[in-house]
């Protein structure tokens, strides 16, 4: 296949980036996105050229590093799947492919198609979490967990904190990535003494980072590709309500 | 000159642990805040250990070259996660988990550390469930178990096929949670160069910030790495694309004996490899192995049409399919251990019987499962692999069989650790794949996951304060000493050596030619000719890449081709060292297969009387042999046996 690639060009988070044309041929259609952008690469060092950085590591599609905004979507055009997951036969011969970073005020560009999304452990870090130390617990088998329960916890649990979410919001919103986390914590018994101060600590912490609000267009999750719903927001926006109406203070 | 103690405590196998916490020197609370421990990885090992010794009081410093904690490799593991809490009520103990890991490694693990690991198995279970971690379960609420490799019980905790996500994602949480406190400091985007020595002790890292270029010195009072493992060093493999073997090799130059470098994991039921473009190898599930057939063609002139595309392996009749495993292995049939199974498939492919383009690869069939159980079945037990399957491949494996191949996954060897998790460098550590000390010559599946946990929640916060308790008059480092200006500079002057050669050819194309060398070589089936070609080939290698490698961009900015370019530097020493040890172990054990020490049937030879003991390399110098020192393996609780799956 021979293709044009636009690519957001950005040598550093304070430079002036710009959209820059790139021409790949042979590529072959069994090949991922990334061998391609690989091809292209190996190219452009041959001419002594930079290369084009973008992130990516696990390329299984479950470290949740990569992150490209293809033809106008996170995560290209494929649904379910992460970038790198994403293969070339999706695409015809003489396409146009645009690549871009994740475009989100809470998550600057640091070169190219590279963007820092520590904001995400910010947010892990308000309260994402059961507050206990390692050892002195109790046996696995003492809390019985209705399957129902665990499975749900564990559809929540999956989100990999990609960032496709905030990516494809135009509000840039964070809030299908919180509520997988409040969501993952709200089915369970663990951690449920401390569930008013968490969803409160993470819900103050995603408005303090510069993360939208949400308006229910749901695109987040269209473009999630771990499929997370949009039900676990409601989950969420429930135990805020229910931590605020009991007039509950975060008192630590 | 290095002497190895293993430090393995007094007693009978089941009491050592719990004599040596009676024992153990302890760091008061007051003291503990006085100490700054380094740990460089954020993986199981990695995370647990910082927020369990943040927990404890001690002042963490953790490092990843990740943007985030959460990403580590770990969290590619599917299966599960082995622990001996018998609730099946299937007869499981702890001395069985013990028993099993020693003897799935072929006898070539420490016997004191793999029962620890099985002692510890069941705390690791209880905290993660602790943690808010969605194991699978049962009607009743309880928690679900399955079978897999290597055992004869039901074992393994999971989390869907995500289990290494959702350990991970567990101890990134209770990290997090420190960071929050202020105990842990973390270091995102950082590649650890070196390590810095103080009188003979291990005080500090070196590393590169990853986004400003900057080099960056850090102090501790101990360093303890858990960075995974050095598959990579073969280019293609399950690893993540960044996962490598530096900060082993760079303890290795410093002092920190590496210990059987040769054992090398490989998976065989992987994605085949589809063209020369190809950068990682995806693996899927060795569940599939439960139900799959595999076979490849009776007649070679089969197999060349199907390589040549002008046949499909239905035109193949039930007479002209060769069940390789089920006729070598009546016994246990496709379900062999991992190495076993990725032998015959390779022995089948030499002999030209390969399927696909390559004609590397074998099929795995499930139209007798379909016929046997229906397709509903089969796709409420495997739908989630035929999928992934299919979006790689583009094709229908309830239609068509599934093609693979067996590919790099893990490895055993690592830096040598005695029963503290110590290196041979005072104060310097290694946990998880890093170290070599469970797995022996081959790891069972489910295990890892134990491994990394149990070594950084439920051993290092103990065995750590058995060398910090002297510690405590030691006034904190500055960073600005005299040997860490000098390693700084040592760091500096490498990578600017790298970036002034200005050659013609990439780090890639270095990297998969050394790849190529040792999968040819030092991959499946090793012998005396090989590994000499490998020994003369690596060097020669080297020499090309440190004259002609090209590294685009400068030292002070994002460089992806600088980072890869430092750690495919390092694979090429640790390949040829790889290559030594596999030359020196003249027998067959687990994942190492020496042709000259098998079977008439060409089956796995050891040989316990010349062998069994662990090969701990010492560095001493770039252009002088390394010594090899033996730690030789005894066996008080297990008799050795030879392994046979016929």
């Amino acid at each position: 296949m021979d293709l044009t690639l636009k690519i957001w060009r950005q040598a550093n988070a304070q430079a002036k980036g710009k959209m820059v044309d790139y021409k790949v041929t042979n590529i072959s259609p069994d090949s991922s996105f990334f061998e391609m952008l690989d091809m292209l690469n190996q190219e452009l060092i041959e001419k002594g050229e930079d290369p084009v950085a973008f992130d990516h590591d696990c390329r299984e599609g479950i470290c949740g590093t990569c992150s490209l905004y293809i033809n106008g979507r996170p995560h290209g055009p494929d649904s379910g799947i992460t970038t790198c997951q994403l293969h070339m036969r999706k695409f015809k011969n003489g396409d146009t492919i645009s690549i871009e970073p994740w475009r989100a005020k809470a998550f600057p560009i640091i070169k190219d198609l590279i963007v820092n999304r520590g904001g995400f452990d910010e947010i892990i870090q308000a309260g994402g979490y059961v507050s206990i130390k390692t050892g002195g617990v109790p046996d696995a088998n003492a809390i019985a967990i209705p399957k129902y329960d665990a499975d749900m916890a564990m559809d929540a649990a999956s989100c990999i904190g990609c960032g496709a979410c905030v990516a494809t919001c135009k509000n840039a919103s964070a809030m299908l990535f919180v509520a997988a986390k409040v969501a993952q914590f709200a089915y369970l018994p663990q951690g449920k003494v401390e569930a008013k101060q968490r969803v409160q600590r993470m819900v103050a912490t995603m408005d303090e980072l510069g993360f939208g609000n949400c308006s229910n267009t749901y695109a987040c999750e269209q473009e999630c590709p771990k499929e997370i719903s949009v039900s676990n927001i409601a989950k969420m926006n429930r135990e805020f309500l229910s931590a605020k109406l009991c007039g509950q203070k975060d008192e630590a | 000159m290095i002497k190895l103690d293993a430090k393995i405590p007094e007693g009978q196998m089941a009491d050592k642990w719990t004599n040596y916490i009676d024992h153990a020197k302890l760091v008061n609370p007051s003291n503990k805040r006085k100490l700054d421990v380094i740990i460089v990885g954020t993986g199981l090992a990695g995370a647990a250990a910082a927020a369990s010794m943040a927990e404890m009081g001690y002042e963490v410093k953790n490092f990843c070259y990740q943007d985030s904690p959460r990403r580590a490799h770990s969290i590619a593991a599917q299966g599960g996660i082995n622990a001996a809490k018998n609730y099946p009520n299937d007869g499981d103990s702890v001395y069985r988990l013990f028993y099993d890991t020693v003897k799935g490694g072929d006898y070539r693990a420490r016997e004191a550390n793999v029962y620890r690991l099985a002692e510890v198995s069941n705390s690791i279970i209880d905290q993660c469930v602790a943690q808010g971690i969605p194991f699978a379960r049962e009607y009743g609420g309880l928690l679900d178990n399955r079978s897999f490799g290597g055992a004869q019980v039901s074992r393994t905790f999971y989390a869907r096929g995500q289990t290494g996500q959702q350990l991970l994602l567990g101890a990134y949480s209770a990290l997090s949670r420190q960071v929050k406190t202020g105990k842990v400091k973390l270091y995102t985007r950082r590649d650890m160069l070196d390590i810095v020595k103080i009188d003979g002790r291990a005080r500090g890292i070196i590393v590169r910030n990853l986004v400003t270029g900057e080099i960056e010195k850090h102090s501790g009072h101990a360093v303890v790495l858990a960075t995974g493992g050095y598959g990579n060093v073969f280019y293609l493999s399950t690893n993540a694309m960044g996962s490598n073997g530096s900060p082993a090799w760079q303890a290795y130059k410093r002092g920190a004996a590496f210990a059987n470098p040769c054992f090398v994991q490989i998976h065989p039921t992987c994605i085949p490899v589809h063209g020369d473009f190809q950068s990682k190898l995806t693996l899927m599930s060795e569940s599939l192995r439960n139900d799959g057939r595999i076979w490849v063609p009776k007649n070679k002139e089969d197999s060349i049409k199907i390589q040549k595309g002008e046949m499909k392996p239905i035109d193949i009749s039930e007479d002209n399919r060769d069940y390789y495993l089920e006729r070598r292995y009546p016994a246990f049939g496709n379900l062999v251990p991992r190495d076993v199974a990725s032998r015959a498939a390779k022995e089948r492919c030499d002999a030209g019987f390969g399927v696909g383009n390559t004609g590397l690869a074998v099929y795995l069939d499930f139209s007798e499962a379909i016929g046997r159980l229906g397709k509903s079945v089969v796709e409420a037990r495997y739908g989630n692999l035929f999928q992934m399957y299919e979006k790689i491949v583009d094709d229908n494996p309830y239609e068509t069989p599934m093609m693979i191949y067996p590919a790099i996954h893990y490895t055993m060897g690592g830096l040598w650790v005695d029963y503290n998790l110590m290196t041979t460098v005072p104060g310097l550590y290694a946990l998880g794949e890093a170290n070599f000390s469970d797995h022996g010559a081959n790891r069972l599946g489910a295990s890892a996951l134990m491994q990394g946990l149990a070594d950084g929640y439920f051993v290092i916060p103990y065995t750590i304060a058995d060398y910090l308790s002297d510690q405590i008059h030691v006034p904190r480092f500055t960073g600005d000493e005299p040997e860490f200006v000098q390693v700084e500079k040592e760091v500096k002057d490498r990578m600017n050596k790298l970036m002034n050669i200005k050659g013609s050819q990439s780090v890639d194309s270095f990297h998969k030619r050394l790849g190529h060398i040792m999968w040819e070589n030092v991959g499946m089936g090793r012998n005396t000719d090989g590994l000499n070609t490998a020994l003369t080939e690596i060097p020669k290698l080297r020499e090309e890449f440190w004259r002609d490698v090209r590294i685009t961009g400068n030292i002070e900015e994002y460089n992806p081709e600088l980072e890869k370019a430092g750690r495919v530097a390092d694979f090429l020493e640790l390949g040829e060292l790889m290559a030594r040890d596999a030359l020196n172990r003249n027998e067959s054990c687990g994942g190492h297969f020496r042709e000259e020490s098998q079977t008439e049937e060409g089956e796995a030879k050891r040989n316990d009387e010349d062998f069994a003991y662990v090969a701990a390399w010492e560095y001493k110098g770039d252009d002088v042999e390394p010594e090899l020192h033996k730690e030789h393996l005894n066996f008080e609780a297990i008799e050795l046996v030879q392994r046979n799956y016929k």
